[in-house]
Order: structure tokens, then sequence, then C-alpha cells
């Protein structure tokens, strides 16, 4: 069992022509079960050609129904990627990973508000995407870092999700699935969402939560942990050190009107009963210690 | 990005939010030549209340505290406060104890003040909606209000197909303390305003103080906006009022080549890929007693080129004693960020104490082309390895290579 995803799992790629798209569309297909996970590949006006043998749809709606696949990942460009997200609600996928960096928030908060009711999940945007180790990947992960395992991980930010994949995987544990939620203001599934499925999910016996500075999602889902979760959470919180109101890299990492600070999040988290390290390198051996 | 007050002001007539007449002014002639062009009509008889007032524009609150806001009741006051201010270091508790130099003013007409408001625009995370937020406390800082009256700011969300509902903007004007024959004027205001908010694509509009006059008008006093960075590209109009004096110099220099740099106060540079992980190696840094120099992420696909030129704006800080080099390659294979880091390091005939930490996608044949390059570079086990032995190269202890 995993979170989300597994080998069976049908994709379509959204902005499959492009040489991002191509590019991690190639990696995923090399990656485990991908080369039956990758069934097809949505480009307005390619419809008919095909990308190394992956058939190529006008619509996503058109892709689903052709392959039956109930999951998409976009690539597409920042103008473009909040309508292909649009889309791919409209068709009734269950999971959209949006990885395209650079939505404005403007568009992220009416696609927000047109998905509500709606059964679809998105995970992102400006997500490296997500992974059940020796099943599938979905995203720009390097692979070859997991290792099939039972510690979930969850996280804001990318390489620091890959760090923690990368301490984990060298002390012998792996990954029941990592899920990379993405460094945006306005975004799809929150920690608290993806530890609600680790928490169901009877492969996953520990959860690492990353998080960074900006908003209140690590506290939200701290105080959900305290309250609901039967499995030890260790974490993270990237920013001690960030000055307030700068923008550190992701858009949604700003201190602002002294919200989001770095120190209050751990605060909550550690009274919420969550073991915390101030030292990045340590996640893994502190996650081992509450095994 | 930010605009100054006076620009905003602009943006904020094109939407019609009421605003008192005002010129900007870039040279004491400038600001004389306004304040004639303002006199006319606007100068009350009795002069009781103040002519002018000349405010210095610089991207930064707090400039009435720290003397960039002054009241002139004749033309030569105006010329006088202008030399006064023009060229001046303005410090405030939001531009850090270097201050501001002042190049441009904005000369405005004087207003009789009779209420003090607050309102502002905000994205509320939480909500996924763009958030109106008003306070009786207006003139005051908000976070102060919040901290000590949280019951004294009102705030509604806002449907972002429907826009500000009439409603809730009459409420929320009633319940700041407008009077009651002036709540539909400033509804419409809150309404113009969530309309420049939203079409400019905002990520903050805040209006401190939004004032009522004697005369019986409701008028934004101040204007302070920042716009989603990522929309600017929608937005030609808005990038052009960019002030890149405004600006860290290093993070303008830094933008050109795609490298997210954001300048602090330490000694130790760090170049990372990767936000988060660039924040945790600050944070590292800090932990075993150093104190970062900067953030600076590279990148999912750092050349060597962008190494280098992350090396030279990194140098081109006096105060930097050390630099910490911290990638997980994934995508980004380890041995071209190693070449990537040798090359620029011969390039820029690296001075200072370099470590490097690679972990990832070929790492061993990344850290054979650093041992191999001949080249004083420290490399490190891990993120807390490479911290301790940058604080201990920083403080200019020797460390093994």
């Amino acid at each position: 069992m995993s979170i989300l995803i597994d080998r069976n799992t049908k994709v379509i790629t959204q902005g499959i022509t492009g040489k991002t798209g191509q590019f991690h569309t190639k990696m995923c297909r090399e990656y485990a079960n991908g080369k039956n996970c990758f069934v097809a590949g949505v480009t307005p006006g390619k419809g008919g050609q095909d990308f190394e043998g992956i058939p190529i749809y006008n619509t996503v709606k058109e892709a689903k129904s052709a392959t039956g696949a109930t999951v998409s990942v976009i690539y597409v460009p920042p103008p473009y990627a909040a309508a292909a997200i649009d889309e791919a609600v409209d068709a009734g996928l269950d999971l959209v990973i949006c990885i395209t960096e650079g939505i404005p928030v403007r568009d992220m908060i009416r696609t927000r508000y047109r998905m509500q009711g709606k059964k679809t999940r998105l995970i992102g945007p400006n997500c490296p995407g997500l992974i059940t180790p020796d099943e599938i990947k979905i995203g720009i992960m390097p692979g070859h870092i997991h290792r099939k395992g039972r510690i979930g991980i969850v996280s804001r930010s990318g390489t620091l999700t890959y760090e923690a994949v990368g301490q984990v995987s060298a002390l012998g544990l792996g990954q029941s699935s990592a899920v990379g939620i993405g460094g945006d203001p306005v975004n799809g599934v929150k920690h608290i969402d993806v530890m609600k499925m680790f928490n169901d999910d009877p492969d996953t016996e520990a959860v690492i939560m990353i998080g960074e500075i900006g908003g209140g999602d690590e506290e939200t889902a701290a105080r959900w942990v305290k309250d609901n979760m039967k499995k030890p959470v260790v974490g993270f919180i990237a920013g001690v050190t960030a000055p307030p109101g700068k923008r550190m890299g992701h858009a949604g990492a700003i201190i602002s009107g002294g919200k989001g600070t770095a120190q209050e999040k751990l605060s909550v988290m550690e009274e919420c009963g969550i073991r915390v390290t101030r030292n990045p390198a340590e996640m893994g051996k502190l996650l081992k210690s509450v095994l | 990005m930010n605009i100054h007050e006076y620009q905003g002001k602009e943006l904020f007539r094109k939407y019609g939010v009421a605003t008192p007449r005002g010129v900007p002014a870039f040279s004491v002639d400038e600001a004389v030549a306004a304040a004639k062009t303002l006199r006319g009509r606007e100068a009350p008889a009795d002069a009781k209340a103040p002519v002018w007032v000349v405010k210095a524009q610089i991207h930064a609150g707090g400039r009435g505290k720290g003397g960039g806001v002054k009241l002139a009741r004749s033309v030569e006051e105006v010329k006088g406060l202008a030399q006064q201010m023009l060229g001046m270091t303005l410090v405030t508790h939001q531009t850090g104890p270097q201050g501001r130099l002042v190049r441009r003013l904005l000369i405005e007409e004087g207003a009789d003040i009779k209420k003090e408001l607050y309102v502002a625009l905000v994205v509320d995370r939480g909500l996924q909606r763009v958030v109106l937020m008003a306070s009786s406390e207006g003139g005051m800082d908000i976070e102060e209000v919040a901290a000590h009256h949280p019951e004294k700011i009102h705030k509604v969300a806002i449907d972002p197909v429907a826009g500000l509902a009439d409603k809730d903007a009459q409420d929320i004007a009633r319940k700041i303390g407008v009077p009651a024959e002036l709540v539909p004027q400033a509804r419409d205001l809150f309404k113009n305003l969530y309309r420049c908010f939203d079409e400019c694509d905002c990520s903050l509009v805040e209006v401190n103080p939004l004032i009522v006059t004697g005369d019986g008008r409701v008028v934004a006093l101040d204007a302070k906006l920042n716009f989603d960075d990522n929309a600017l590209f929608r937005h030609k109009d808005i990038v052009a009022m960019r002030d890149l004096d405004e600006e860290d110099p290093a993070e303008v220099e830094a933008s050109k080549y795609d490298l997210n740099y954001i300048q602090l106060d330490g000694d130790i540079g760090c170049l990372v890929n990767g936000a988060g992980l660039a924040m945790a190696t600050m944070d590292t840094i800090k932990l075993f007693g150093g104190s970062p120099a900067n953030f600076l992420d590279v990148g999912g696909g750092a050349t060597t080129e962008k190494v280098t030129e992350a090396f030279k704006i990194m140098l081109k800080n006096p105060k930097l004693a050390a630099i910490l080099v911290n990638i997980f390659g994934g995508i980004m294979k380890c041995d071209v960020i190693a070449a990537g880091v040798v090359a620029a390091a011969r390039e820029v005939g690296l001075k200072v104490p370099l470590v490097v930490r690679l972990e990832g996608t070929n790492v061993d044949l990344g850290k054979k082309i650093l041992a191999d390059s001949g080249l004083p570079i420290i490399s490190a086990s891990d993120m807390g390895d490479a911290a301790k032995k940058v604080v201990a190269a920083a403080k200019g202890v020797a460390v093994a290579a």
C-alpha cells in the first residue's frame, strides 16, 4: 500500500510536447512500472501524434476516455497552467499534480474556487510531485535516491524532500510515499491532508513533516496530529534565519506582519507532540529514534 | 515588486479611488513648480490647515516618524523641505539602520483630516481568497492594533467571481466608524480598491490612513502596493514603474542570471539548489555559531555560467569570509556542478575558504573532480559537517581539505 498512487495508476502528461514535459515523462517511464503507467499526453492541436509511443490527445477528456487514466501531471508554462488544472478538474480526474512554478496567485485563487465541490485533488503547483518507491514516480524527483519502506514524507520544498529521503534511505529505512506539496501560497493539498492519508495507510509507520516559513499550514497540521495521529511524526522547519518581508525563493515563503515565522511553527509542533530538529542533517536520525 | 506611494496613487485614481491631489518631484525646482501648480483653488483662506505636504518617496514604511513627511505653509517652505529631504538618508523601522537615500518626493495638497481609518487587501492563504481588512485605528502600525486590539480589525473574504459585495463593503464601512452618510462613498472606494487589486495582480494593497475629511470625503491619504512577481508578465505598465534604486544592487544583478539571491548581514556566503534547502543551509550555519551572508538558490539548472556569476556576486560583499556550496543533485548531476564550481573558483581567483557538500546523482564523480582540481576546496560529508567546517573556516581556523 501507499498513498494516492501505486504501480497500477494511469497517468496523463499535460504539456507533453514541451522540453520539460518530454524530459520528465521519459525519466518517469524509466522508473519502476512507469512504462505501463504513463499512458497518454495532452497538447492542444497535436492530437493524433505520439511522443515515443505515448499517444497525444487534444484534450484531457479525450485522453481520459481513450486510456482510462485517472491522474494527470502538468508541465504547462505558467501563463496557461491554471487553465490546464481547470481542464483536468472538468474532465473529472481523481488527482492532478502541477509541477509548474510561477503561476500567478490570482489564477490559482480562481482555480481553487472552481474546484470547490469537485472530486479532484490537486498537488502543487510549484512542487516536485510524488513517488511511491519501486512502483511509480510522478514528477521531477531523482528516482534512485528512494527506497521502498514504511516512512511517509511530506514537504513544501523539493531539494529538502530529497535531503530527507536520502537520509532515510542511508539509514536502511525507506519510504512508503514521499509527497512534495509545493511552495506556493495558494495550492492544493496541505500538510494536514497528506498527514491524514499517511495515518490511514497501513504501510506507513511514521512520518517526516517538513515545512518552511510563511502561512499557517504546519500549525494546522500539528494540531490535527495532536488529536488524531496514531503514528509518530518528526519535523523540521526551514527559515529560522530568514528576514521578515522577504520572499525566500518560494512565492509562499515569506514572513508577513510577524506571522509565519519558523520559530512559531516549531513551537506549535513541539506543543503538539511532534519531535523537531533544528539541524536538517539529522531528520533521518531523529525519525529513527522515535520508531 | 513594490512601487512608490505617488505611483500607487496614480493607479488608485485610474480606478476611481479618491486621493489628495499631488505631483511627484525629482528635484527642488520640480518641487517648487509642483507646489505652485497645486496652490490655486486648494489654498484655504484661513490657512489653518497646512497647505502642502512634502513626502519622501522610498519603498519603506514609517516615513513620518523618520522625518520623511513634513507640512509646509508656503512655497518657500516647500523649497526648504525639498532641499532638506532630497539626498537625505531616511532611516525608519523598515529600512534597517543603514537607511535609504531619498531621490524622489511627492508634493501633495494638505488634507483636513476628521478621522483616520485603515483599509487593506491581502491574500488569505488559509481561505485561499482575497480578504478586505479594515480598522477604525488608522495611522497606526496595523501589527500593533492586531496585537493589542484584535477586535478592532474587521475582515471579509471576497468571492473571486462575484467580486466584493455591496453589502459586505457597507458592513465593513459601518464597523470601522465611517459616518452613515458617507458609507456609500466608502463602499464604492472599497470596491474600486478591490478592482485595482484584482486587475493589477496585487499581492498587497494598504491604505493607512484612509481619511474622512472635514468636507465629507473619503480619501486614500497613503498608498502601499505590492505586486505578484509571477504575474508581471501580463503587466508591462506596472513593470515600467519598477525603481531599481530601491532594490539591493546585488539582488538586481542576480536576477539577471535567474538566480534567487537575498543579501543578509553575515559573513558566510551560501550557494544552494532549491529554496527550502537554501533556507535550511542558512539555518544550519546559524545553528553552528556562524552567520549567513546571503540566501542563494541557483535553481534546478545550475550551469557553470550561473555558478560563476553567483560566486562573483557573493564576492562583491566585503564582509565575505567563507563560502558554503550545498548541492543535492537530482536531475542536476553532481559531477556537472563540481566542474562548474571548479571553473568558477578558478575564474574568480577565489581568496576565501570554500566548503563544498555534494549529495545525490553522480556524487562520487563530483567529489573526485573537486579533489583532483588542486584547489583548496574543503569537502564535507553532510549539511551539519559542512556548516561546522565553514563556520570554523570563516573564523580563520584551519580546516582540513
